[in-house]
C-alpha cells in the first residue's frame, strides 16, 4: 500500500513538471549499466525501490560517507538535482559522472526509475 | 607497467606497457613518486578527486573482468566468439592494471576486486544472451567514461580515459555486430 502511494505521488510530481516518457527512460538507463542494475548491487547500489528510499539506505552496500550522511530522500526533485551533476549536488560522492544535462532526458529516466518494481 | 600519467599517445602507451617510458609525469605525480608529500598535498583536492574518478572506473573494470570470466566459463560461447570475449577481458585487465597504478601514483588506494559479484546468470541461456549481457556492460562503460572525461583536473587523465572509452566503444560495436545488430547505430555516443 505504501509503495502504491509513493508511486502515485511520484508519478504526479514527475507529471506536473514534464510529460516524461518512461519508455525512453528505459533506453536512457543503458547509460547507467556500467555501474547499476535494478535488482542487485554492482559498483553502484541497486535501483529498484529507489523512490522514497533514504540515500545510503541499501543494506550491505558500501556508500561514500557523503552519501550516507546526506539525509537525502530520493524523489523526483532530489533525483533530478543529483543526476544533473552528481559531484556538484553531493561533493564526495563516488558517482564520478558529469551528469545528464538535458532536463527532458532526466525526467524520462526518473519516470522509468519510478515505474519499475524490483525483479 | 606504468600509469596513465606517463602515456602521451598510443605508441607511448605501448612503450609504457612494455615498461620503457616513465618520463612524462605531472608535477603532482612526480612529487608523490619522490615522496614529497607536501608538494603533492598542494595539488590538493583535485588530485584526490582525480584518484576517486579513477577508482570508480577501476571498480567497474574489475567487475567487467569478472563478467567476462562468467561468460567464458559459461560453456555458451563458441569460437571465435569465445576468443573475442577472452581478448576483451584482457583489455579490461590492462585498463584495471593501469588505473590501479595511477591511483597509487596519485596517493590513493586502488579498490580491490570483490570476492563475489552478482550477475544475472539465470538469464544466460545461449550465446546471444551472453553477447547481449556483455554489450550492455560495454555500452554502460562507454557512457561512464564519457561522463568521467570532463571531470579530471589533470587533462592527461581525460585523454587517457578517452582512450579507454574508444576501446570500450569498439567492444560494444563488435558485440552488436556479432548479434546481427547495426554495430554503429548512431553518430554519437551518450
Amino acid at each position: 500500500m505504501l509503495r502504491v502511494t509513493l508511486a502515485a505521488a511520484f508519478a504526479l510530481s514527475v507529471g506536473a513538471a514534464v510529460a516524461a516518457d518512461a519508455k525512453r527512460g528505459e533506453e536512457l538507463y543503458a547509460r547507467c549499466a556500467a555501474c547499476h542494475a535494478l535488482g542487485f548491487d554492482r559498483v553502484g547500489p541497486r535501483h529498484c525501490g529507489l523512490i522514497g528510499r533514504r540515500a545510503g539506505g541499501v543494506q550491505g552496500f558500501e556508500y561514500s560517507a557523503a552519501m550516507k550522511n546526506s539525509g537525502i530522500i530520493w524523489n523526483a526533485k532530489t533525483l533530478d538535482r543529483f543526476i544533473a551533476d552528481p559531484l556538484k549536488a553531493l561533493p564526495g560522492t563516488t558517482m564520478t559522472y558529469a551528469g545528464i544535462k538535458d532536463p527532458a532526458e532526466r525526467a524520462d529516466l526518473i519516470a522509468y526509475l519510478g515505474s519499475v518494481g524490483c525483479p | 607497467m606504468s600509469s596513465f600519467l606517463t602515456i602521451a599517445n598510443p605508441d607511448a602507451a605501448r612503450r609504457v606497457f612494455l615498461g620503457r617510458s616513465s618520463l612524462l609525469l605531472s608535477g603532482a605525480a612526480v612529487a608523490l613518486l619522490a615522496g614529497r608529500d607536501v608538494l603533492a598535498a598542494k595539488a590538493g583536492g583535485s588530485t584526490a578527486a582525480d584518484a576517486q574518478i579513477l577508482n570508480t572506473a577501476l571498480a567497474a573494470e574489475l567487475e567487467a573482468i569478472a563478467a567476462y570470466q562468467v561468460g567464458a566459463e559459461s560453456g555458451l560461447l563458441q569460437k571465435p566468439v569465445l576468443d573475442l570475449a577472452v581478448q576483451f577481458q584482457g583489455h579490461h585487465k590492462e585498463h584495471a592494471d593501469v588505473l590501479a597504478k595511477t591511483v597509487r601514483q596519485l596517493g590513493g588506494n586502488p579498490v580491490a576486486a570483490k570476492s563475489k559479484y552478482s550477475f544475472p546468470v539465470e538469464g544466460l541461456k545461449n550465446q546471444a544472451d551472453v553477447l547481449r549481457f556483455a554489450a550492455r556492460l560495454e555500452q554502460g562503460a562507454v557512457s561512464a567514461y564519457l561522463g568521467a572525461v570532463p571531470l579530471f583536473a589533470n587533462r592527461d587523465l581525460s585523454k587517457a580515459a578517452a582512450s579507454i572509452l574508444g576501446d570500450e566503444a569498439m567492444h560494444w560495436a563488435v558485440l552488436r555486430n556479432a548479434l546481427g545488430e547495426n554495430p554503429v547505430p548512431s553518430a554519437f555516443v551518450a
